[in-house]
């Protein structure tokens, strides 16, 4: 049952006919894990919470940087040197007290991936580099554990959403990551602020509508951002009968750290 | 001869002789050794690229690998 001031809070969702108070109530009893609490994992973080997700896991094990406040929203000046989890997590609830935010102020491994997820619903890939997205995409697909995959570099966006065994899996897409230091990170070729603000509410939207079971997800659909041109595209991706995790012969049935990838973040 | 390359309809020249491969190598296309090449709807596993021709009409799209987000290993 919503209480009053419930009612008032989510006055705007409830009057929408999609979300009600029923959908309102999954909300509050969905369970979404934000692994990365930077610039995707900000607003994917404050739009949850304002939108009353009741449980919210926020993993990273990295401590605020000057550096990053040029577009990961949820930390301020005033954070630089705390923990990202711990930033995160006062903002979130000084947004809405109704949230549950759980914290893990650990880099995610394939030791600790598949426990950590298991309580949630929705998975949030907010990182920023291959040996960690690979290692989510295959926690995830081994799982059964729908998430959202986030990339963003320079003015460009990419986004999907992975239902497993229904749509493909970011292993249909790249087979196995690039190796080391072959493709750019954002600390060595930049990114415009704003860039991570729009993809990770295009992923809020999709962990808010898998909670809801309203709407058409992201799956099955590359959706790529260009914001120097404006545009948006998506891609139609079939499944690959050759993927190594979801495909006809996996060769992939267990977690495992993506060693050779590893060693890009060495920010 | 006209192909679709991500979305925009583009002029190349004719070339029988033309594989997927080639013409990553042709256009200078980023991250040519690491780019998944959807064909027609399809992906294309990597080692089909040399073999693959190019052909009047192929819709192709070019993925690229993209990070971003916070360091999280």
């Amino acid at each position: 049952m919503l209480t009053e001031s419930q009612i008032e809070r989510y006055s705007r969702h409830i009057i929408l006919k999609e979300v009600g108070g029923k959908g309102q109530q999954k909300l509050l009893d969905g369970k979404v894990l934000i692994i990365g609490a930077g610039g995707l994992g900000a607003p994917v973080a404050l739009y949850l919470a304002a939108a009353g997700v009741g449980t919210i896991g926020i993993a990273d094990a990295d401590d605020v940087d000057l550096s990053n406040l040029q577009r990961q929203v949820i930390h301020f000046t005033a954070d630089i040197g705390k923990s990202k989890v711990e930033s995160a997590k006062e903002k979130m609830e000084a947004i809405n007290p109704d949230v549950k935010v759980i914290t893990y102020k650990e880099w995610v491994t394939a030791a600790n991936i598949s426990g950590m997820l298991a309580d949630y619903d929705f998975i949030i890939d907010g990182t920023d580099n291959f040996a960690a997205k690979f290692l989510i995409n295959d926690a995830c697909v081994l799982a059964g554990k729908p998430y959202s995959h986030g990339g963003i570099l320079q003015f460009v966006g990419q986004t999907i959403t992975v239902l497993p065994g229904q749509s493909p899996c970011y292993r249909c897409l790249f087979p196995a990551p690039p190796p080391k230091d072959a493709i750019p990170t954002c600390s060595q070729a930049g990114v415009i602020g704003v860039l991570p603000g729009v993809i990770g509410s295009i992923q809020a939207t999709e962990a808010g509508k898998f909670l809801l079971g309203k709407g058409k997800l992201l799956a099955g659909r590359f959706l790529l951002y260009e914001s120097l041109d404006m545009k948006f595209r998506d891609v139609e991706i079939k499944r690959n009968s050759n993927c190594p995790i979801c495909g006809e012969n996996p060769t992939i049935t267990e977690v495992k750290d993506e060693l050779d990838a590893l060693t890009v973040c060495d920010l | 001869m006209i192909i679709t390359i991500n979305g925009k309809e583009t002029t190349i020249p004719e070339n029988p002789e033309r594989s997927v491969d080639s013409l990553l190598e042709e256009l200078d296309v980023s991250q040519r050794l690491y780019v998944t090449v959807e064909l027609n709807g399809d992906i294309l596993d990597r080692p089909a690229y040399e073999t693959t021709p190019v052909n009047e009409g192929d819709v192709i799209e070019f993925l690229y690998f993209m990070g971003g987000g916070a360091q999280a290993c």
